[in-house]
């Protein structure tokens, strides 16, 4: 009964749905209107649940009541704060640099969009299935950092202009491990597609790769700036950060530009790590997304239960825990890769969650991430 | 190949024009006098918890992330040269993936020399 039950389960997993030819729905120009249009609308209506989502969320666990006067369970929360916010007077500070500051938003959320560009939603149904998929999220999710950047110094604003700095620091450490933890899915998938990663996943790779999960995890919630590695707006150090001077739709565009990139980070975790929309029973964009609002849930439940690091720790913990452990994880990917029997892919479930678990254990034994005070 | 790419230029104007014209709603809704504009010096001035601010921001001063800039560009020099051998290495067998360590290990002396010299530390 147990036996037939997995054979079933199996043929469900494994059987894909239908691909779509490359460019559904019919010709060059209806494609890329229909899918303009998906992303745009999912993008924009999935940031507001996920505000709805957070706000409720957190204050559950906070034993709050969080929103709930407009719409029924405070639904139509998002959609008041838009309007209040397109309603808002549009402040720009004297001294700052009024391009700069009037170019910032635009520079911080376009990217953000244009990444779901590769996302596939079911086998096929992409706006473009380019084949370098992985090297292109990488290199455009980093270019928002740049609109940070430019909001921060164009603010005039002392301490915009740290938070912006803090910014770019950590970026420029977090990239190095979330990078290589890709690599390790490349490997055991190769491709860089990321409609191909999601055929290739036969065993969802969380589980064949969970130190990779993690250190990408990891190093994931810093580069989109979520709790605990909010250093550069942490309210009582640096007033509200690189968006001090933004007021209106300006303000609103990086809350947005914000809220997105957790949904991207959210969209390509379901895809690379838990098989997209591969799934039994349900439709396969359904299982899409049913996947990314339960990263993003993960992400609120770690919000809410660990507190900000300090700069220097945040610093450490990239360079002195993720980077090396993200090398050994790609290095025992890649012998894995060559030298395990084809056979027995199940057998590398175990062995992987265990090394994942010792070197974790050792590794944070080894050295400290700098507790107590800070050398100046 | 080449039409996907199409499709991400003509997606990246797409998304360029929907940002920017939702900068521009405002704007067109102040001419019909629903958005308020009434700027005055206090409103104007840069927050800074209610200090005047002193002096000017953009000037230089020495934040700490130098070193770890010039090891970035490094180590992500070496990530560059990976992604092409990850998709390739089952084709590459056990040859690509000493010529592969032997790389790493070159970059890892640099990272471990880095680190001995507290180029790692925040400080």
């Amino acid at each position: 009964m147990i036996a037939n039950f997995g054979l079933d389960l199996e043929r469900y997993w494994s059987a894909l749905p239908p691909e779509l030819p490359p460019d559904w729905p019919g010709g060059f120009w209806w494609h890329w209107l229909v899918f303009t249009i998906i992303i745009i609308a999912f993008v924009l209506g999935l940031v507001m649940g996920f505000i709805w989502l957070e706000r409720r969320g957190m204050a559950r666990m906070q034993a709050r009541l969080g929103p709930n006067r407009v719409g029924p369970l405070g639904l139509l929360q998002p959609v008041a704060d838009a309007i209040k916010v397109l309603l808002k007077e549009d402040i720009v500070p004297d001294k700052a640099d009024k391009i700069v500051h009037w170019l910032a938003p635009v520079v911080a959320f376009a990217p953000v969009l244009m990444i779901f560009a590769v996302i596939p939603f079911q086998n096929g149904a992409l706006l473009a299935d380019l084949n370098i998929g992985i090297l292109y999220v990488v290199a455009i999710s980093s270019v928002s950092t740049l609109g940070i950047f430019m909001a921060g110094w164009a603010s005039s604003n002392k301490y915009s202009l740290l938070a912006a700095m803090r910014d770019v620091a950590a970026v420029v450490s977090y990239e190095i491990p979330v990078v290589l933890a890709l690599v390790g899915v490349v490997l055991l998938a190769g491709s860089l597609s990321l409609n191909e990663i999601v055929k290739a996943q036969q065993i969802p790779f969380i589980l064949l790769q969970p130190l990779g999960f993690l250190l990408f995890f990891i190093g994931g919630s810093a580069e989109i700036n979520r709790s605990p590695f909010d250093l550069l707006e942490a309210d009582s150090e640096l007033v509200a950060g690189f968006h001090t001077e933004f007021s209106g739709m300006k303000f609103a565009m990086f809350y947005l530009a914000e809220y997105a990139e957790a949904l991207f980070l959210s969209a390509i975790i379901a895809t690379l790590f838990l098989a997209g929309w591969r799934g039994p029973l349900l439709p396969p964009w359904l299982w899409f997304l049913i996947k990314i609002i339960g990263v993003f849930f993960v992400i609120i439940w770690i919000r809410t239960t660990v507190p900000r690091v300090r700069i220097d720790q945040l610093m450490a913990l990239a360079w002195k825990f993720l980077f090396p452990l993200a090398l050994i994880n790609l290095i025992i990917t890649a012998i894995q890769v060559l030298a395990w029997p084809e056979a027995l892919p199940w057998a590398m479930i175990p062995v992987n969650i265990a090394i994942m678990a010792t070197l974790v254990l050792l590794w944070s034994k080894l050295f400290k991430l700098g507790w107590g005070r800070v050398e100046v | 190949m080449l039409a996907d790419y199409g499709y991400i230029g003509l997606f990246l104007v797409a998304a360029l024009l929907f940002a920017v014209s939702m900068l521009l709603i405002p704007i067109a809704l102040k001419f019909i006098k629903i958005v308020p504009q009434k700027p005055s010096p206090t409103k104007n001035s840069i927050f800074e918890c209610g200090m005047e601010t002193i002096g000017k921001t953009w000037v230089q001063f020495n934040f700490r992330y130098y070193f770890y800039a010039l090891v970035f560009i490094i180590l992500d020099v070496l990530v560059v040269f990976l992604y092409p051998w990850a998709v390739n290495l089952r084709e590459l067998g056990y040859s690509g993936l000493i010529v592969a360590l032997i790389l790493i290990a070159i970059v890892v002396v640099g990272y471990l020399y880095a680190w001995r010299k507290k180029a790692l530390e925040w400080k």
